[in-house]
C-alpha cells in the first residue's frame, strides 16, 4: 500500500521537483485554434451570405423605382427609397382581370388558413388521443394506412377529391379547400399528437379512468391542459404549411378565392404588360412575411415542429 | 339489482364507442381518400377518359402514349437529375454545415436561424426570388458583366440545357437548412464519450466523423434521405414559379405534367397514368426503406 | 517512490464558475487511486483534466515526470475507460481495439500482438469478430478496458466504468479490475460514486466535494478516522450516527453532553485540547455500538428498540437515543422485538469527534 494515511498534499511542490516545475502551465495556448476558427467561421459566414442574399435582394429591389432597377445592379442598395411598389403590390397589382392587388389573396389565405388550422388540429389531436389511449381493433391498421398515405404524391389523389367535392357541391369554394387541407394535414398531425400522448405517463390516464372519467372528459380535462406545447408546434406546422400551399389552392378554388401564393404567381408570371420587378418583389415579400413572422417568433419551437414533422414513424 | 345478472360480453362494435366515433375522420381519410382515391386513379389510368372519367378500359394505351411523349421523358429526366443532385448536395452541404455548427461555435442560434429561414418560405416565393436573381438582364450575369467581364454568361433559366440547375440552386437554398437541422440533431445525439474515446485514441476529427460518427448516424441519414426524396417527387410549385416549365418544355417535371393533363389539356387518362407512375416512383423509394426500418425491427 | 501522476495547483473555471480550485495530488507509480464523491463534486472533471479532454485554467499536470499540461490526450500515455463504454458501434471488437493503433501507424504485426495479448488478458478472444451491439454490458466494458490496454500506456483512467451494469455484473467486474491491477501493476485512477467500489479497489481514496479533496488516505483510514463531518457521513452504509452536543469538563475529564446523556472522552484520542462549552458532533459507526454486551471501559446508555431490519448476515436495529434515531449493527442471528429495552455500549476509542462549526476532526 502506498504511503498510507499521508495526505500527500505538496504545498507548492517546490521541494520535490523544482526543476520540472518549469514548462507549460495553465490553459493550453490557442495556437492552432485560430486557423481552425477562421476555417469554421469563414465557411459559415459564406454559407450565411448565400442564404441571406435572396432576402436582401428582395428587400432592396422592392424599395427601388423601376428606372433605378433598369440602370443599377440588383445588389446595390436603393439610392432613393420608395414604398410605392409595396402599395401597388398590396392594392392595385393586376392578376388577369381584376386589379385589386394582393390584398384579396391575403384575406383569402387568412380565411383558408385559420379554419383549416383549427379544424385539422382539433380532429388530429382527438385522433391521436384515441390512438394513444383508446386503441380499438383495427385502429393501428387505419393509422398505418394514414401514415403510408402521407408519402403518396398528392397528384394521385386530387382528382377523386375533385369528384367528391363536386358531388357535395363545394368544389371551388373555400369550404372545399379547408376540407382538403384538413385531410392532408391529418397524417403528420395525428402522428405528432399520438406520439406526444403516448409519451405522457400512462398512470395519469389510468387514474382518471378509475375516477370514472370517460373519453371526452379525460381529453378535455387532463390531456388538453397538458399538451399546450404540442398544440403550438402543430399550429406552427399548419399555419406555415397551409399558407405556403400552392397546388391545392390552384386545383380546388375558383379565381376569386385564390390564396395569396397563387395570386402572387399570377401577378409575377403574367405575360401581359411591362414587368414591374419592384412590385413583384414587394408582392413576394408580402406573401412570405406571414410564415417568416411565424418562424422568427416561434424560434426553437419551429425547429421542434419540423423535426417532429420530419421524423415520421 | 338481483346480483344474478350474468355478465354478458358487450357487443364488440360498441366497445370503445367514443374512440371509434372520434376516429371516423381518420378512418374516412385513410380508407376513402388515401386508399380509395389512389385505387380509383390507378384503375382509371387504364381507361381512355378525356374530359370526364369514363370506365372504358384501353389496357396500357395511356402508359404507352406517356412514355412516347417527349414532354414526359424530359420531365422524368429532369426529375432524375434534379433528384440525384438534390440528394447529394443537400446531404453533403447539410452535413457539413451541421458539423461546423457542432464545433461549439458562438452565434449558433443566429447561424441556424439564417440557414433555416428559407424553409419557412413557400416554393412560389423561392422560385420567384431566384427567377429575379438569375435574370440575365438584371441579375448575377449583368452584375458580373458590369464589373468588366463582359462575356460572362450565367443564364440558367433561359438556357434549355442547364435550366434544371437553376431550379436546383433555388431548391437547395430552400431545403438544405432542414437537412442541416436534422443532421445537427443527429450529431447531438451521439454519445459525448465516443468523442472522448476517439480523442484518447488519437483519431483525428475528420476520421472520427468519417469512420465513427457517420456510420453511427445511419438512421438519421436514411430518414433524411426519405424526406428529401419524397419531397423531390412532388416538386411542382418551384418549377411553376421559377420557369413555368420553360424555356419550351426544358424544365418540365412529372407533377406538372399530371396537373396540366388533368386540368388544362383535359386528357384525364394521361394525367392518371402519369400520376400512377409518380406513385410507382415513390413506392420504389419507400418500400425498401420501410422494409429496412420496420421489417428489420421485428426480426431483431 | 517515484510519482506517476502529479497534479500541481490545478484550477478549472467555466466562465465565472470555479469547478476545481488549487488542487494538488501526487499519485505513486502502480498505485490504484479512487476519486470518490457525489455527482457534481468535480471527480469526473478532474479525471477529464488528467486525460487532457478538458483544458485546465491554471496549474500543471505531470505524467511519468513529463509535463503534459498542454499535450493532446493521445500523447499523454494514458488509456481511458468510459461509463457508456463508448465503443465504436459499427466496428468489430477487433477493429475497436486496433483502430487507434492503425491511425497512429503502428506496424500491423505489433497491432496484432497487442490485440492478442489484450484479448487474452481479458478473455475476449471469442468475441473479436463481433460488434458491440452483440455483446452484453459486461463484455462491452471488457472490450472498453481492452481498448485502453492495447495502447500500452502507464496510466489507466476509469470514469465510472461499472455504473451502467447491474449489481451482480458490477461486483464480478470489480473483482476483475482488481485482479487486472494486481497483474499489470499500472497506475490506475478510478472515478466512482460507489463507496463499496472505492473501499474494495483503492490503495488510496480521494474523497471529493465541491471541487476540493476532503480527505486523501487509504480506505481503512478514510473509514476509521474521517477527517471531517462530510467524509464521515459519506462513507459507510448505513451512515455513521451523529450526536450534537457540547463539551463539559468534569474532574479533569472531557465529557460530551448530548441532551443530558454523557459520553466520557477519556478513551478518545483527541488531537487538540477540548474546551468547555465547545459545540461538537460525536460520530459512532453502527457496528461500534454494543447491545447488551458489557465491555470494560465502554459508555453505557439505556434505550428501547424501535424496529429491526434483518439483512441475513447482519441485523440492523433502530433505536431512539437522546431524542434521535440511531442505527446499530449486530449479528444476524440476534433478534429483538420492538420496544425491547436494551443497554447500549459505546466505544469512544473508535468514535469520531468533530467541531460543530468547522466540521473538522478534533
Amino acid at each position: 500500500m502506498a504511503n498510507p494515511g499521508s495526505l500527500a498534499v505538496t504545498v507548492a511542490g517546490a521541494d520535490a521537483m523544482s526543476d520540472s516545475l518549469a514548462g507549460p502551465r495553465g490553459r493550453r495556448p490557442q495556437r492552432s485554434l485560430s486557423g481552425r476558427n477562421i476555417m469554421i467561421y469563414g465557411t459559415l459566414a459564406i454559407a450565411a451570405l448565400y442564404y441571406l442574399l435572396p432576402l436582401y435582394v428582395m428587400v432592396v429591389t422592392s424599395l427601388k423605382g423601376m428606372p433605378e432597377i433598369r440602370l443599377g445592379n440588383i445588389f446595390a442598395p436603393p439610392v432613393e427609397i420608395t414604398f410605392e411598389p409595396w402599395a401597388k403590390a398590396w392594392a392595385s397589382a393586376c392578376t388577369g382581370l381584376n386589379c385589386d392587388g394582393l390584398s384579396r389573396g391575403f384575406w383569402n389565405s387568412v380565411r383558408i388558413t385559420i379554419p383549416s388550422t383549427v379544424i385539422s388540429i382539433a380532429i388530429a389531436s382527438i385522433n391521436g388521443y384515441a390512438l394513444a389511449n383508446w386503441r380499438f381493433k383495427g385502429s393501428e391498421i387505419f393509422f398505418t394506412i394514414l401514415i403510408v398515405g402521407a408519402f403518396i404524391p398528392y397528384q394521385v389523389m386530387i382528382y377523386p377529391i375533385v369528384i367528391v367535392l363536386r358531388e357535395m357541391g363545394i368544389y371551388g369554394t373555400l369550404t372545399g379547400l379547408i376540407i382538403v387541407h384538413t385531410i392532408f394535414g391529418m397524417p403528420i398531425l395525428t402522428l405528432l399528437f399520438r406520439n406526444y400522448f403516448v409519451s405522457l405517463p400512462e398512470e395519469l390516464f389510468k387514474a382518471a379512468r378509475i375516477d370514472g372519467a370517460g373519453f371526452w372528459t379525460i381529453y378535455l380535462k387532463i390531456m388538453l391542459p397538458m399538451s399546450l406545447p404540442i398544440f403550438v408546434v402543430a399550429m406552427i406546422l399548419q399555419i406555415t404549411g397551409i399558407w405556403n400551399d400552392f397546388l391545392f389552392g390552384v386545383v380546388f378554388t375558383r379565381p376569386e378565392y385564390y390564396p395569396m401564393t397563387v395570386q402572387l404567381n399570377n401577378i409575377v408570371n403574367s405575360v401581359q404588360g411591362v414587368k414591374e420587378y419592384n412590385v413583384n418583389m414587394a408582392a413576394t415579400i408580402l406573401t412570405g412575411s406571414v410564415p417568416l413572422f411565424v418562424y422568427f417568433v416561434s424560434g426553437r419551437l419551429f425547429v421542434r415542429g419540423i423535426a417532429a414533422g420530419a421524423v415520421k414513424g | 339489482m338481483t346480483g344474478q345478472t350474468i355478465a354478458r360480453r358487450p357487443n364488440q362494435l360498441f366497445r370503445n364507442l367514443n374512440a371509434k366515433i372520434a376516429s371516423i375522420p381518420m378512418i374516412l381519410t385513410a380508407v376513402v381518400i388515401f386508399l380509395g382515391g389512389t385505387l380509383w386513379t390507378v384503375v382509371y389510368s387504364f381507361t381512355n377518359s378525356k374530359l370526364l372519367p369514363r370506365l372504358s378500359f384501353v389496357g396500357l394505351d395511356q402508359y404507352e402514349r406517356l412514355w412516347a411523349a417527349t414532354r414526359w421523358t424530359v420531365s422524368i429526366t429532369n426529375l432524375a437529375i434534379y433528384g440525384v443532385l438534390t440528394l447529394i448536395f443537400s446531404l453533403v452541404i447539410g452535413f457539413l454545415l451541421a458539423a461546423l455548427m457542432d464545433q461549439k461555435i458562438r452565434f449558433e442560434n443566429t447561424f441556424r436561424t439564417i440557414f433555416l429561414y428559407p424553409f419557412a418560405l413557400s416554393f412560389i416565393v423561392t422560385g420567384l426570388v431566384w427567377q429575379w436573381i438569375l435574370n440575365p438582364e438584371f441579375g448575377i450575369q449583368s452584375v458580373v458583366r458590369a464589373l468588366g467581364w463582359t462575356s460572362f454568361t450565367f443564364d440558367p433559366l433561359y438556357n434549355a440545357d442547364i435550366v434544371i440547375y437553376g431550379i436546383l440552386i433555388a431548391g437547395l437554398w430552400q431545403g438544405t437548412g432542414l437537412v442541416m437541422c436534422l443532421m445537427l440533431a443527429g450529431l447531438r445525439g451521439i454519445d459525448g464519450e465516443i468523442w472522448k474515446a476517439a480523442r484518447v485514441d488519437g483519431i483525428p476529427t475528420w476520421k472520427t466523423y468519417l469512420f465513427i460518427v457517420i456510420p453511427m448516424m445511419r438512421a438519421v441519414f436514411v430518414t433524411t434521405l426519405v424526406i428529401i426524396a419524397s419531397g423531390i417527387v412532388r416538386v411542382y410549385d418551384l418549377v411553376v414559379a421559377q420557369t413555368s416549365g420553360g424555356p419550351g418544355i426544358a424544365s418540365e417535371v412529372p407533377a406538372k405534367y399530371v396537373y396540366d393533363y388533368m386540368f388544362q389539356a383535359q386528357n384525364l387518362g394521361q394525367g392518371f397514368a402519369a400520376s400512377t407512375m409518380m406513385l410507382v416512383t415513390v413506392a420504389i423509394i419507400i418500400v425498401p426503406w420501410a422494409y429496412l426500418e420496420f421489417g428489420g425491427k421485428k426480426r431483431g | 517512490m517515484s510519482s506517476s501522476v502529479s497534479i500541481r495547483d490545478l484550477s478549472l473555471n467555466f466562465g465565472a464558475v470555479s469547478v476545481l480550485q488549487h488542487l494538488d495530488l501526487e499519485i505513486a507509480d502502480g498505485e490504484f487511486l479512487v476519486l470518490l464523491g457525489a455527482s457534481g463534486c468535480g471527480k469526473s472533471t478532474l479525471l477529464n483534466c488528467i486525460a487532457g479532454l478538458l483544458d485546465i485554467s491554471d496549474g500543471q499536470i505531470f505524467i511519468k515526470g513529463k509535463n503534459v499540461t498542454w499535450e493532446e490526450p493521445k500523447d499523454r500515455g494514458i488509456g481511458m475507460v468510459f461509463q457508456s463504454y463508448a465503443l465504436y458501434p459499427q466496428m468489430t471488437v477487433e477493429k475497436n481495439l486496433s483502430f487507434g493503433l492503425q491511425v497512429a501507424k503502428v506496424p500491423q504485426a505489433e497491432i496484432d500482438k497487442r490485440v492478442a495479448r489484450a484479448a487474452e488478458i481479458l478473455q475476449i478472444q471469442p468475441l473479436l469478430k463481433r460488434k458491440p451491439a452483440e455483446l452484453s454490458g459486461g463484455q462491452r466494458q471488457r472490450v472498453a478496458i481492452g481498448r485502453a490496454l492495447v495502447r500500452d500506456v502507464d496510466v489507466f483512467l476509469f470514469d465510472e466504468p461499472l455504473s451502467n451494469l447491474d449489481a451482480k455484473l458490477r461486483s464480478e467486474l470489480r473483482v476483475e479490475i482488481k485482479r487486472l491491477h494486481q497483474s499489470l501493476k499500472n497506475t490506475m485512477i478510478y472515478v466512482t460514486h460507489d463507496q463499496i467500489e472505492a473501499l474494495t479497489l483503492a490503495d488510496r481514496i480521494a474523497v471529493m466535494k465541491g471541487g476540493v479533496i476532503q480527505q486523501l488516505a487509504d480506505p481503512m483510514t478514510i473509514y476509521g478516522t474521517p477527517e471531517n463531518l462530510f467524509v464521515a457521513g459519506f462513507i459507510g452504509s448505513p451512515s455513521m450516527n451523529f450526536f450534537r452536543g457540547a463539551i463539559r469538563q468534569e474532574n479533569g475529564r472531557s465529557i460530551v453532553d448530548v441532551g443530558g446523556l454523557a459520553f466520557d472522552l477519556s478513551r478518545y484520542p483527541a488531537r487538540a485540547l477540548l474546551k468547555a462549552g465547545q459545540k461538537v458532533v460525536l460520530g459512532v459507526r453502527p457496528e461500534h455500538i454494543r447491545v447488551d454486551e458489557p465491555v470494560e471501559g465502554f459508555i453505557t446508555h439505556q434505550a428501547a428498540v424501535d424496529i429491526e431490519e434483518p439483512m441475513g448476515a447482519d441485523n440492523l436495529l433502530w433505536l431512539n437515543l437522546a431524542g434521535q434515531p440511531i442505527s446499530v449493527r449486530i449479528a444476524g442471528q440476534r433478534r429483538y422485538a420492538p420496544k425491547t429495552p436494551v443497554t447500549l455500549g459505546f466505544d469512544m476509542a473508535t468514535a469520531s469527534l468533530f467541531d460543530a462549526e468547522t466540521e473538522n476532526r478534533l
